[in-house]
């Protein structure tokens, strides 16, 4: 193998594994380490710049960040990185001097954001302190959009919500609620600079061709409307028995809010096995702790209506078949069909997009989403940007949010007449952590505590107020545990193969047998030929240049501990701890130069 | 600075044949100095225990004092240990021996306390070809003390004081060969791919085993002007042989050249299989032995490898004919033969 380019910023980036899942590349570790130290401003600051809504998504965010910790590839469970997120934002002062300074003379552009959801109010964010204007266009009476309607007060309080809304509209959006834009053409002509699209995927998909689904109509409810419909107190009460149908995210609210409402006997019936539902883990289990069963395996057949009241539902029990290439068809076992008995169902089962107001001439594909440019996110109509669910189908908030801040980068290039695909790049600096003999600025020791769990309220309690938050979230104490878990995945293992005097000393007291020293060969070969074989091969090989003996050094990245020992055990300081920060791109960042 | 490791280790690591991970061989961390050659020296024991599935409750360390005795602290912790006083490893060594036999037997040494003030003791444990493993961690120089040099520094290597040694020095190996010794190797810690068969061979070995392991001090004896620092052992290292250790339950797979190759059967019948680069370097005889060290020597290199093995010394136990069993295992029966047997000894002697 070719010695690795630790130049190439995409390296080391990719070794720091939260970091790289995640879709705004918040910087994970800098800012777990500064809850460690109880600098829950600053740690907030990070958060804000880079993902915007700490508080909301330290709560209700989809975290791809867990599953990628590399904690879970060492033990068994990730860092709690989302609840140390919220642990930022809960003890926080009252201080707002991270807020940006909004110029008073403004640089005369003007933008409209259509929708006032989490990809809009990013948008805003950032291009407020330029000097754009921004007006806001939103349906509803308050801005939030999904995170608001959607996403029920046990899980994210109105009150935070609030905060993090108010906070980016108190920089001086002009906002237009109650608004519906039932014509973009009217918002075109109005001669904007730029007009972004962040209206989701408003539309809940129903099962309109099941027998019976007409009449059984009063009692079935889609479960985006049904969860909306609560927020605005137009449905208080629950039935006692309630079917959820779907497996995903909006399926484990609904059930939960069911339960909340009066719903006694509440049930999920999900057509896919158990351990294929989309929802996230987290929040099947939430729903099973509240008592709600998880019935899978289950496809619908119809609604049972008698004298024209809903008494339940037909199903059809199905097994998972996968073919070679691991596609999945549900084929029905041979049972008659099983009735579950209920009052009310309520329909969970996807998301689609809808654009009922675009009434201009707009490149769409075949599913019905825009033509957009992948990286600028710009549509056919050069001054028309898309962003959030409304872009490229039903993602989560995170995503949303990095796309927010593509396109904020996209309008202020296309508003100063510029190259769309000539954007700034992400900064990256490679700093090194020797602060003396064997003493590092970060805390190297790796902690053996096992992942935290939330405290939560009283179930009895919970379960009867829809208001009430769950999760109480970390003490100050348990947070500092917490937060300790992780493994300064940011702080690199920098090798020089000039000044090694191969004495093994790394090699010896790597505790995950990371090292070796070994004739090169190609990747497979070198991943077969490590002392321990490196098989995961999503994860990077480190290869140097040739040692004294003509041999390299290769490291398997995939279960170092990054607890520096090859460093304080080597005596030449070939082996040296340097932190590696990598922040995206932000939209006139160039300017401030 | 760290104090421990951390816990984790590879979630691949595999367990050998008696059910241990490496984990279970391992000690406390090193406080060497970062980069001492004993540390890899160590390492290699580790991995030889490792390897071979000795239980680590079936082992006992002692060692002297020094940097190289400080070791046993860093390794098989689950085993017996006992640091002895300086100089006198052997001595404890000896009667924690006839105490016990059936233990395997570490020795840790270094320089100084085994060529100067252990050398009395040395010389009488070679002597007596006890059942002992003798790693002698050879750096060259007082490292504990500052680096002065040692009997074993070569005439004209200076470390980081810069006086060039006036003395001649000792090689243990050739006095080992010498003095009775039924197995003698020479090992560098910078290559654990020829030293963990060298201490697999020597703990299969029944009889004194003894391994210099040059081992460089990185902080006092890693100049350009010593004999004993990692460059200059890796530029003038010679192996008599390369070799296979082949346990006793494991089939012989490999095939040999006839001439260039021996195959010399243990004591508990596991082979070792050497490809020697010259078919004349006999090490069976301790004359072309001594000859092989020395004629190296004479061309500023030095020999490396196993450069002395003899099955047919007889070890401390057989010579002086004691008991096969543990002593705290005796009973008084064993103990006490009774009124008769003591008649009947009473009754030859007068």
């Amino acid at each position: 193998m070719k010695p690795t380019n630790i130049e190439d910023i995409n390296y080391f980036h990719k070794v720091i594994d939260c970091q790289y899942a995640c879709p705004a590349h918040t910087p994970v570790p800098e800012y777990l380490r500064l809850v460690a130290q109880g600098k829950y401003d600053e740690a907030f600051k990070i958060n804000w710049i880079s993902n915007v809504f700490p508080g909301i998504l330290g709560r209700i965010c989809d975290r791809p960040c867990e599953p990628a910790c590399r904690r879970t590839r060492v033990e068994d469970n990730p860092v709690a990185i989302c609840r140390l997120k919220r642990v930022a934002s809960d003890y926080k002062s009252a201080d707002t001097s991270f807020l940006p300074k909004i110029p008073k003379k403004k640089n005369g552009k003007k933008i409209a954001l259509i929708g006032g959801g989490p990809a809009s109010l990013t948008v805003a964010r950032d291009l407020l302190p330029l000097g754009y204007e921004v007006d806001l266009f939103d349906d509803q009476t308050r801005a939030g959009g999904f995170i608001r309607t959607q996403v029920p007060s046990f899980r994210l309080p109105e009150k935070v919500l609030n905060e993090e809304v108010d906070r980016i509209l108190n920089l001086g959006v002009n906002t237009h609620f109650n608004h519906y834009v039932d014509s973009l053409k009217e918002i075109l002509d109005k001669n904007y600079d730029a007009v972004f699209i962040g209206t989701g995927a408003p539309r809940g998909k129903d099962l309109p061709d099941l027998p019976g689904r007409d009449a059984a109509d009063p009692s079935v409810f889609i479960g985006i409307e049904y969860l909306a419909a609560v927020l605005y107190r137009h449905i208080t009460h629950s039935p006692s028995r309630v079917l959820v149908l779907g497996g995903g995210n909006t399926a484990m609210d609904c059930c939960r809010m069911a339960r909340r409402l009066g719903g006694e006997e509440v049930k999920v019936v999900v057509r896919s096995p158990l351990s294929d539902m989309k929802a996230s883990p987290w929040e099947i289990e939430d729903a099973q702790e509240e008592g709600i069963p998880i019935l899978d395996k289950h496809s619908p057949v119809d609604f049972v209506v008698k004298a024209g009241i809903l008494v339940g539902m037909h199903f059809q029990k199905v097994e998972a078949h996968y073919n070679p290439e691991g596609k999945r068809s549900l084929l029905p076992i041979d049972e008659p069909p099983v009735f579950i008995p209920c009052d009310q169902v309520l329909l969970a089962v996807g998301q689609q997009n809808a654009y009922p107001f675009i009434d201009v001439d707009l490149e769409m594909n075949k599913w019905g989403l825009p033509v957009l440019d992948e990286l600028t996110h710009q549509s056919s109509i050069p001054n028309l940007f898309f962003g959030g669910d409304a872009a490229f189908g039903p993602k989560n908030v995170i995503t949303a949010v990095a796309h927010g801040h593509e396109v904020a980068i996209s309008i202020d290039l296309y508003c100063q007449k510029k190259d769309l695909h000539d954007r700034p790049h992400p900064t990256t600096t490679l700093l090194s952590q020797k602060m003396g003999m064997q003493e590092w600025l970060y805390d190297s020791h790796i902690s053996d505590d096992k992942r935290y769990a939330v405290p939560t309220v009283d179930k009895v309690k919970s379960l009867k107020n829809r208001l009430m938050e769950v999760e109480l979230g970390f003490s100050r104490q348990t947070g500092h545990q917490e937060a300790m878990r992780c493994l300064n995945c940011d702080v690199q293992t920098v090798f020089d193969a000039a000044t090694c005097i191969e004495c093994d000393a790394c090699v010896d007291i790597c505790p995950e047998s990371c090292i070796n020293f070994i004739d090169n060969a190609s990747e497979t070969e070198l991943r077969n030929n490590v002392m321990i074989p490196a098989e995961n091969k999503t994860q990077s090989l480190y290869v140097s240049k040739p040692v004294a003996t003509g041999r390299v050094m290769v490291k398997d990245e995939n279960v170092c501990l990054h607890c520096g020992l090859c460093a304080e055990r080597c005596p030449t300081s070939s082996w040296e701890m340097m932190k590696f920060t990598f922040n995206s791109a932000q939209v006139g960042q160039n300017d401030q130069d | 600075m760290s104090f421990d490791r951390p816990k984790f280790r590879h979630p691949n690591q595999t367990k050998n044949a008696a059910g241990f991970s490496k984990q279970d061989y391992e000690g406390a961390m090193s406080t060497l100095c970062a980069g001492c050659g004993h540390d890899s020296a160590t390492s290699g024991i580790i991995q030889a225990c490792f390897e071979l599935g000795i239980e680590p409750h079936r082992v006992a360390k002692i060692s002297g004092i020094g940097c190289s005795s400080k070791t046993p602290a860093y390794f098989l912790s689950k085993s017996h240990g006992f640091n002895s006083v300086h100089g006198r490893m052997p001595s404890v060594a000896t009667g924690a021996n006839m105490a016990n036999r059936d233990l395997l037997y570490i020795g840790i040494s270094g320089d100084g306390d085994t060529a100067s003030i252990g050398m009395g003791q040395f010389a009488h444990s070679l002597r007596r070809n006890l059942n002992l493993n003798y790693i002698c961690m050879n750096n060259g120089c007082y490292g504990l003390t500052k680096g002065q040099d040692s009997a074993t520094t070569d005439k004209g290597s200076s470390g980081k004081r810069g006086v060039p040694n006036p003395y001649t020095s000792i090689d243990l190996c050739e006095l080992a060969i010498e003095l009775g010794a039924s197995y003698v190797a020479r090992g560098f810690s910078g290559d654990k791919k020829q030293l963990v068969p060298l201490i697999k061979g020597a703990f299969a070995h029944s009889g004194l085993a003894f391994i210099d392991i040059i081992s460089p001090c990185v902080t006092f004896n890693n100049t350009s002007t010593s004999t004993k620092s990692y460059e200059y052992v890796r530029e003038h290292i010679e192996a008599t042989n390369t070799f296979d250790f082949i346990p006793l339950q494991q089939e012989i797979l490999a095939e040999y050249d006839e001439g260039t190759s021996q195959v010399v059967t243990m004591h508990d019948g596991s082979k070792i299989h050497l490809h020697k680069s010259d078919s004349t370097k006999s090490i069976t005889d301790r004359l072309i032995a001594v000859n092989n060290l020395e004629s190296e020597k004479a061309k500023g290199r030095l020999l490396t490898g196993l450069l002395y093995v003899n099955q047919e010394i007889r070890e401390t136990h057989d010579i002086i004919n004691s008991t096969h069993r543990p002593l705290n295992s005796l009973t008084e029966k064993d103990l006490c033969p009774g009124n008769a047997a003591l008649q009947k000894i009473n009754e030859s002697l007068r």
